[in-house]
Parts: C-alpha cells; structure tokens; sequence
C-alpha cells in the first residue's frame, strides 16, 4: 500500500459480539499489530449495538452473525438506515449457509470467519473500509453454489442479476481455492483493481437477486 | 452456564466452540419456546368483547376487526350461522400466548351492538321463517348466552395463570359468572324443555336427559380442551427435557473432556491446537452434519462427496496438526471414481503437510454435471517435479496412479518457494437411467 494509507486517519471500528471475551481478544489483536485501525467502541447486544454505531458513526462494524435477538442481520436492519455510510463485515464460527447469506443481503459488505489471522482480519477491515466487498473462501463457496444452475434452479427473471458472468465465476472460484486477490490477478491476466470490480459486483448480486435458489437453497442446505 | 469454561478460554482456540455451542443452545431454545405461529389462527387475548375470536380472525385476514364483526353479525341471520362459526372458532382456537393490546370504550360499544344485532338476527331469522318455535329459540339462545359466560370465565382464569397468578385468583366476581352461566343455561334447557311440554311421557323423560347432559357437556367444554392442550404441553415439555438431557450428555463427553485434556496440555500449543480442532470439527458434524443434531430429521446425504472431504480433511488435520480448510460447491453421492478422487486429494493434503512447512492448506471440490475438481493448495516450499527420487511414490501412485486408473488427470503447478497446487479432474459417471 502507498503512502496515501499510511498517513490517513486510522479506520475507526466498532465491535459487536455477545461474547465479551472474544471482543477483548479482537481489540487487543488489533491494537497490538497495526496503527490503522483504532477500536473505538463494542457492543454485546443488538440494542447496544444500534445505539453505538448511531452515536458513534464508526467506519467499519465487525458483527457477529449469531447474537440473541436477531443477531447481526438485525443489527444490519436498523443500523442502515440511520447510518448507510457506515460498512458491515461479518465476523462469526457460524458455517451454517443460511446465517452467513442472511447477513450478506442484510447488506454487509463481506464474511470472515473467527478462524481468520490477526493480520488478515486487519486487511480485511482496511478493504471494507475502502469500498471493497470481502469474500472468504467459504463465502466465495456458498455464494458459487446459491448461484449454480442445477436441476430444479429458480427461473430467471432479471439475467443482470440472477446470473454470474464466466469471469465473476472465475474469480469466485480461485477465491474459493484460497487465493489472495493479487493472485487471482495473476492468474486470469488482470489488474487487481479488476478483481475488486467483479468481487463488488458478485456481492451486489448476491445482495439484491431475487432468485428463489438463493433463499431456498440456504435453508435447506447447511454445510460443513 | 459453565463460568469455569471462561477461564481456559483464554487460550483463544476454544472460545470458538463455547460460541459454537451458545448459537445453537440459542437456536434449540428458539425452536422450543412456543412463539405463535404466524399461519395459525389465534384468538386475541386481550382487547376483546367476547373471546377474541373476531379480533383473531381480522389479525389473521389483516383486515378491521369491525368488518369481521359485522360479518359475524349478518351470518347469524342464516339460520344461526355466524353463532356456530363464532362458537367453533371459540372452541378450536388457541389463545394467543401473550399480546397487549386495549379496547376502546367505543369499540366496546359497536361491539356489543353487534352482537345485540347477531343475537336478534338469529332469533328473528329463526322464528319468522317457523323452522324454530319462539319457545324453542328463546330457550337455547339463553342456553347459549349462559354458556358464553361459563367460556369467557374459563379463558379468564386461563390469562390470569398466564399471568403468573394464583389459579383460579378470578375471586367472588369470577365464581358469580360461572353460578350465573350455568344457571342461564339451566334456565335455558327449562325454557326449551317447556316448549316441547306436548310430548308424551317417555318421549319428555328422554328429551330432558338428553338436555341435561348436553347442557353439562357445554358448560365444561372449556375444562375438557384445557385437559386436552395441557396433556400435549405437558409431552412437548417432556420432549424438550429428554433432548436437553442428551444435549448435556453430549458436550459433557465431548466438549468438556476435550478442554480438561487443553487445559492440562496448555504447555504445548501445538498439542492444544490440535485437540481444539478436532473437538470442533466433531461439534460441528454433530451440529450440521449429515446425521447430525441439526439434519437429524430428514437424515439425508448419507456418503455424499462433501462428507467425505470433510472426514479426509479432518483426518489429516488431526494427523498433522495443521489447519485443512475446505470448501466444497455442490454436491453428489459418492461412487468408485470419486471415492478415488477422495484419496488422492488427501494424499495431496498429506503430502502438503508434511512437506510444504505451512500451518494450512486449502481444498476446495467443486461437482459440476459431467465431472468433478479438487485443488489442494499450499502457500508452501514447494519443490521442483523433475528432481523428486524416483523412488517416491505418493505423488506417482497415490495420487497420479490412481487419477488414471479410473479415467480421470492430475494437474500439477509447483515450483521451489512458490507453493504447490494439486489439481484432480475426474469425469462423473454417465447417469444410467
């Protein structure tokens, strides 16, 4: 990164967990390994977290998918309104295909596990920060599969967002594979600047198809 | 619930199970406490002029409670219609479990006058087109007055237990309804009994019975669907014991043993590590997987390709003592083909582990409709293909070897310092039908 970063304000993050111990271990992480990000507020309740964010205007919100009340995706619901500037990332041990997809349409801009490593959760912060969507492998997986064309598919009835261009596809699958975007970059001959754009694309559609197959493809299937 | 967890949960790894375990005691908890169903018809609990059936009936059609009331009001001209609709829905809705809601004064009023208009519809309706004597209407329109009041006094000490109060706290008030329901309803078996005075010897003492015993059949059939509801609430909270029970069986053998054994090892990270995931995974399956907590109703997907990733995944991370992330998009039941694909994407993750020097390495399996992939990657040494003895044989015939052996291919990209990715291409058998 350039010189722009570094000398910009730091992201200001805010945390909502309902376990106050991992929102403890976050804050320390993050304020050991970098200056770039500054936590400054945490939340353990969906109440907590939508008077926080409403006050407080953070940059980035790291949300727990699996709170009581409605979790994150209620969170999300009356956050945005008030705050649309304000950027979501999803942050959970939850697998469960419905709970992350649900998250996503309520409007987060991408998925990480607790699994993540300090510094990748850190990059990932930055990038949401910046505009870009943040696809784990296993968001990039659910997402190739809410999307696929199998027998019994929902029908299509707005091809600009119920389909995904061979490149989206691509991009989604060296994702999937493990590889950073500077890779994918490598591979398919293309600017990193290119994969944010498909990437970004990719979430908006994800966000905002009305394809029955996402929907019912995230209830009745949970993977491992 | 466990305060002592928190205190190895330090270590970092297992706070991700607690959590694992807290979302789905969330979920299981949300399953069983008894939120009203949306489709079902309820009858509202408060804010009523009668039993609340109306009021049901507009919040389950979205309409104004005063149109349905009307409704009520007209159908009761036909031949008594809307009453015994009224009547049934009474009997065969359930309350709604908690709602607040007020009446006004005004609304009270409209209603009663309704139900004064319902009431003289019926009785007019029946007397004039002669189906029903007016002796006959008058007396069980008391009984039926009469029964309405033992009802709605049922269903008041049914709110005020709801409530948290003591049974039955209705007090004298409460006791002078019921004494005056059940009198109008004698009262109103007199009156028809009266009216059917002509009748001869036998055919009265039959009739009064008759009478008699449908009048005590109405004035308890709130105590009978009470005793009915309360016997299946009693077996559904039975249920819900047993599978709390087992619930707690479970992570006590699994999840509490492995963090006494983390706890006991927390010398060595590596160790702790690996007993953390383990544990994980197994929480998880029991979770989600296949014949799992979480998918033990439909118990489908038995031997499926993304199962089996996920056992030979686990298999090596817990070998190894590295981290294995996998991601699998589509699925299929697994045949001889992919059972070898299966092998040789773990002696790929093998390999991986042992060689490349990483603490992770990525699968991830796609099933398309003519054939399957599965990229095994490392961000590892990586090595040069033409310099590996010969005498190895992982690579030749564990994973090369039987690739061919059933028609499928196995890419390779690998170079010293830049990782290596195993790519195994197998076309899917032809679907015989």
């Amino acid at each position: 990164m350039t010189e722009q970063t570094k000398s910009r304000q730091p992201v200001r993050v805010f945390l909502v967990d309902d376990h106050s111990m991992f929102r403890a271990g976050v804050r320390a992480e993050l304020d050991t390994i970098t200056d770039d990000i500054e936590v400054i507020g945490e939340a353990g309740t969906v109440g907590e977290a939508v008077a926080g964010i409403g006050h407080l205007k953070p940059d980035v919100v790291l949300l727990d998918v699996h709170m009581p009340d409605g979790g994150g995706a209620e969170v999300l619901r009356q956050s945005r309104k008030a705050t649309p500037d304000v950027v979501f990332l999803a942050l959970s041990v939850s697998d469960a295909a419905e709970d992350v997809i649900a998250v996503i349409r309520a409007g987060a801009r991408g998925y990480v596990t607790k699994t993540i490593s300090s510094q990748e959760l850190a990059k990932a912060v930055v990038r949401v920060a910046d505009g870009d969507a943040v696809f784990s492998p296993r968001l990039a997986g659910f997402v190739l599969d809410a999307f696929a064309d199998r027998p019994g598919a929902a029908p299509i009835s707005d091809p600009e967002l119920d389909l995904l261009t061979p490149r989206e596809r691509d991009v989604l699958r060296l994702l999937a594979r493990g590889y950073a975007y500077k890779e994918i970059a490598a591979e398919l001959f293309i600017s990193v600047k290119t994969v944010e754009t498909h990437v970004s694309s990719v979430l908006r559609k994800t966000q905002l198809s009305n394809r029955y197959e996402l929907s019912r493809w995230a209830s009745d299937r949970r993977l491992v | 619930m466990w305060p002592w967890l928190a205190r190895v949960s330090i270590l970092g790894v297992e706070a991700q199970i607690l959590e694992e375990v807290d979302a789905d005691q969330q979920r299981a908890q949300s399953n069983t406490v008894a939120v009203p169903d949306p489709v079902r018809l309820y009858r509202r609990r408060s804010g009523r002029a009668v039993a609340g059936v109306a009021g049901g009936v507009a919040d389950h059609l979205g309409v104004d409670v005063l149109w349905v009331r009307i409704a009520f009001a007209l159908l009761a001209s036909l031949g008594g219609a809307g009453v015994l609709a009224y009547g049934l829905l009474w009997i065969f809705a359930p309350q709604q479990p908690d709602d607040a809601r007020s009446i006004s004064t005004r609304e009270r009023q409209q209603a009663y006058g309704l139900i004064a208009l319902g009431a003289g519809l019926t009785v007019g309706a029946g007397t004039l087109s002669g189906v029903v004597s007016g002796w006959v209407a008058g007396g069980l329109g008391v009984a039926l007055v009469g029964a309405a009041v033992v009802w709605r006094e049922a269903d008041q000490s049914q709110r005020r237990r709801a409530k948290g109060a003591l049974l039955g706290a209705g007090g004298r008030p409460a006791l002078v309804r019921v004494l005056t329901g059940a009198a109008l309803v004698i009262t109103g078996i007199v009156l028809f009994l009266v009216s059917s005075i002509g009748l001869n010897q036998v055919q009265f003492t039959l009739l009064a019975v008759l009478a008699a015993l449908i009048g005590v059949g109405v004035l308890t059939v709130p105590w009978w669907l009470k005793l009915v509801r309360d016997l299946g609430e009693e077996r559904r909270a039975r249920i819900r014991t047993e599978e709390r029970a087992e619930i707690a069986a479970h992570l006590h053998d699994s999840v509490l043993q492995t963090l006494a054994l983390i706890q006991k090892q927390a010398e060595a990270p590596r160790e702790v590590l690996r007993l953390a995931r383990g544990q994980e995974r197994q929480l998880r399956s029991w979770l989600y997987g296949p014949s799992g907590y979480g998918r033990a109703v439909d118990g489908l997907a038995h031997g499926t390709l993304s199962d089996a990733v996920a056992r030979a995944a686990g298999e090596v991370e817990d070998t190894f003592a590295i981290k294995v992330s996998h991601v699998v998009v589509g699925d299929c039941e697994l045949d001889e083909r992919l059972v070898a694909v299966v092998m040789a994407a773990r002696e790929a993750m093998v390999n991986a582990a042992k060689h490349a020097g990483v603490a992770e390495v990525s699968v991830y399996a796609e099933v398309e409709p003519e054939k399957v992939t599965v990229f095994v990657r490392d961000r590892g040494n990586g090595f040069d293909p033409d310099t590996v003895p010969d005498d190895r044989h992982g690579l030749a015939d564990s994973i090369r070897g039987r690739m061919e052996r059933n028609g499928g291919e196995i890419r390779l990209r690998t170079a010293p310092g830049d990782g290596t990715e195993v790519q195994l291409n197998m076309p899917r058998a032809k679907v015989t039908t």
